[in-house]
């Protein structure tokens, strides 16, 4: 009933093209901006803020990176660990060189390290395809994964071999290291996020999203049609690998405070194609569901667990928890195949026309 | 100067200063490469009759030997003597509790999620695989276990040879694994090019709808399919285990797996077998001269950069279907 769209007139086909056309729509995502960006840092708890909402914020980048590359482009990547791994000790590397130039500035221009490593990582994708391309995809994680042990110039050969993030301010404020604020991080991740997915929907609807969708749907034919594969592919990788990459730089300094290379390991890229496939292949939104899904799955079934107070181990939990999580993928992959976003697609249909379906 | 003669002359010159060492890397190359191969025979298998890329293999190689011996440890408390009666009873019923779990996987899994992209059903396999870890951890616990390979009659020690002024030493577990894989890969083939159900299998693999034109249940074949891949991933188990232990890092081998499957290609039995081989000598002739030069540790890399140059050369790997596309 309220969720209508009737009467709501379009003069010109600028606003007909408008990404959200409906006004119910734009007001929803104008409350959710306030509420994340006033609302959760007034009166979050410091656990919800750096355990739930930073995490939840940093895997929905990643996911974006590589819902660019896998949901638009069709090239299925399992190297994404590896790229978020770059664009982390890039990160770390500028800052502790250059450290008077701001760490925000470092995070953004990070990316772009781990963009070049995935153009140099793509560059098979023309001539290979589909399955065979993701376990070529796999030599760049495992290299990667390698490299960040073996070389110790990384971390500037400290000798934990992880990266140990320094204090930095902006305004005065300490951002990064171990006396910021939940909230000034959270704030400054969120900002980071949110200008990336307006950057990331703008292209996925214009002409780069389209030659890309293009070529996911079919590479030949996009090909015949004159656009140019080579140039597609090798800006899907590097835009993606960016994204990744600056994801990576946050989570380590927005996030975790310190990092092993494990952390850039196999298990965080299909963690994170998890998050991309239960989202939904080709869709932003999507790539938040997913990321709020899978992280937040085994975290509410240990709360579940906690709640009904059963007198098991912690071990038992995580097998059970392991259990539940792929009985549970499974589960959503029978009833929806195309992911949540698809289901919030059909929700608000069904929500258009309620309570007249007819 | 120095790092060529380091890259290109130096590993050569050992090779030739020390030929037992060159054998025994060879041996040792061909052995981890003839069980990589099983694990992409596992792979191959189900790759070709559903179009499933099964990333579940790796886990139930796991889960297959952790029954076999959780099996065989249920059996000594209830009061079979322990020893190779109870050992063979336990082989045989985990064969019944694999086929079990190709059943309920075609049942539960694979038949509602027909007609679907295929990353889909991978990431299918991807939720069997999880629920796999943590089944398997809760039934039989998280601790390693040693492989009862001495009760089912496999061989233990070494044998060693005089060669060229020294010795290679090959483990006797080591030549019966390389034998059971020969013969368990003569059986399959056999199994495919002469049997009903083999051609059955390749119609399948052929095309979908036309099998199904001709009255071939495609579940039926799926179990057939998952089952086969099971018993593969049981002789598996029991092999590796035999090597070291059972214990769930096992299942990091599989993701080896995955360079031998596109060298090999995604549906050639022979190309699993030859890109196991391939990757197995590579990776430790590789590790092994010129491992030094990068700092070591290159074995969990060089297999994919190998995978990979063959790639590029054929794109559909060394024995797979050439790709035809059209519009």
């Amino acid at each position: 009933m309220l969720y209508r769209e009737a009467g709501q007139f379009k003069t010109s086909y600028v606003a007909d093209q408008a990404i959200f056309p409906i006004r119910q729509d734009r007001i929803g995502l104008a409350v959710i901006l306030i509420a994340a960006f006033v609302g959760v840092p007034l009166f979050g708890s410091d656990f919800f803020i750096s355990a739930v909402m930073v995490p939840l914020l940093v895997f929905s980048l990643a996911a974006i990176g590589l819902n660019i590359l896998t949901g638009y482009t069709g090239l299925l990547s399992l190297g994404t660990g590896g790229f978020m791994g770059v664009g982390a000790f890039a990160c770390y590397k500028l800052t502790t060189v250059f450290p008077d130039v701001n760490i925000i500035i470092w995070v953004l221009v990070s990316g772009f390290f781990s963009c070049g490593i995935g153009i140099l990582f793509g560059l098979p994708s023309l001539r290979i395809k589909g399955f065979y391309l993701a376990v070529a995809t796999l030599s760049a994680q495992f290299f990667l994964d390698w490299a960040f042990v073996r070389i110790p110039w990384l971390v500037n050969n400290n000798t934990s071999g992880a990266i140990e993030v320094p204090t930095r301010t902006l305004l005065g404020i300490p951002v990064t290291g171990p006396t910021a604020q939940p909230e000034v991080r959270y704030l400054v991740i969120l900002s980071v996020v949110t200008l990336l997915t307006v950057i990331a929907s703008n292209l996925v609807h214009g002409r780069i999203g389209r030659s890309w969708m293009a070529v996911r749907d079919m590479d030949l034919a996009a090909e015949l049609m004159g656009i140019r594969l080579y140039r597609t592919k090798l800006l899907a990788f590097a835009v993606s690998s960016y994204y990744c990459g600056v994801a990576g730089a946050l989570m380590v300094f927005f996030w975790y405070g310190s990092a092993e290379p494990a952390v850039f390991g196999i298990d965080q890229s299909f963690f994170i194609l998890f998050m991309v496939i239960i989202g939904g292949l080709g869709s932003l939104v999507g790539s938040f569901f997913g990321a709020a899904l899978i992280y937040g799955m085994p975290i509410i079934l240990k709360g579940v667990v906690a709640m009904v107070g059963l007198q098991i181990t912690p071990a038992t939990v995580e097998h059970l928890t392991f259990m539940t999580v792929g009985a549970l993928i499974i589960l959503f992959l029978i009833i929806e195949p195309a992911g949540l976003a698809r289901l919030w697609q059909i929700g608000k249909q069904k929500l258009r026309v309620w309570p007249f379906p007819y | 100067m120095d790092i060529l003669y380091k890259v290109f002359i130096d590993p050569f010159m050992q090779m030739g200063g020390a030929p037992d060492l060159l054998v025994q890397t060879l041996w040792e190359g061909l052995v981890a490469g003839m069980l990589y191969a099983l694990i992409a025979l596992g792979f191959v298998l189900i790759f070709k009759a559903s179009g499933v890329f099964n990333f579940a293999q790796g886990i139930m190689v796991v889960f297959a030997a952790l029954t076999l011996v959780g099996i065989y440890d249920l059996l000594r408390q209830w009061g079979v003597p322990s020893g190779w009666l109870a050992a063979y009873l336990a082989l045989a019923l985990s064969l019944v509790v694999m086929f079990g779990l190709a059943f309920a996987v075609e049942r539960v899994m694979l038949r509602p999620l027909v007609n679907q992209p295929d990353i889909i059903l991978f990431m299918a396999t991807f939720g069997l695989t999880y629920f796999l870890i943590g089944f398997g951890e809760f039934v039989f616990g998280g601790n390693p276990k040693r492989m009862i390979a001495g009760e089912l009659n496999l061989p233990s020690g070494a044998v060693e040879f005089k060669m060229a002024g020294g010795f290679v030493s090959m483990q006797k577990i080591d030549i019966a694994a390389v034998l059971i894989v020969s013969v368990m890969v003569g059986a399959l083939s056999f199994f495919f090019q002469r049997t009903r159900i083999g051609r059955a299998l390749r119609a399948v693999a052929d095309s979908h709808k036309a099998a199904l034109s001709v009255g071939i249940s495609l579940n039926q074949i799926w179990v057939i399919v998952w089952f086969a891949a099971g018993v593969v991933a049981l002789t598996t188990g029991i092999m590796w285990g035999a090597r070291s232990e059972v214990s769930f890092s096992l299942q990091i081998i599989a993701l080896k797996a995955l360079p031998v499957l596109i060298l090999g290609g995604f549906t050639s039995i022979p190309g699993a077998i030859v890109g196991g081989l391939i990757i197995g000598v590579g990776e430790k002739i590789g590790e092994f001269y010129w491992g030094p030069l990068l700092g070591s540790g290159i074995e969990s890399w060089l297999a994919y950069v190998i995978a990979l140059l063959f790639l590029l050369y054929r794109p559909q790997g060394l024995f797979g279907e050439k790709i035809i596309e059209r519009i």
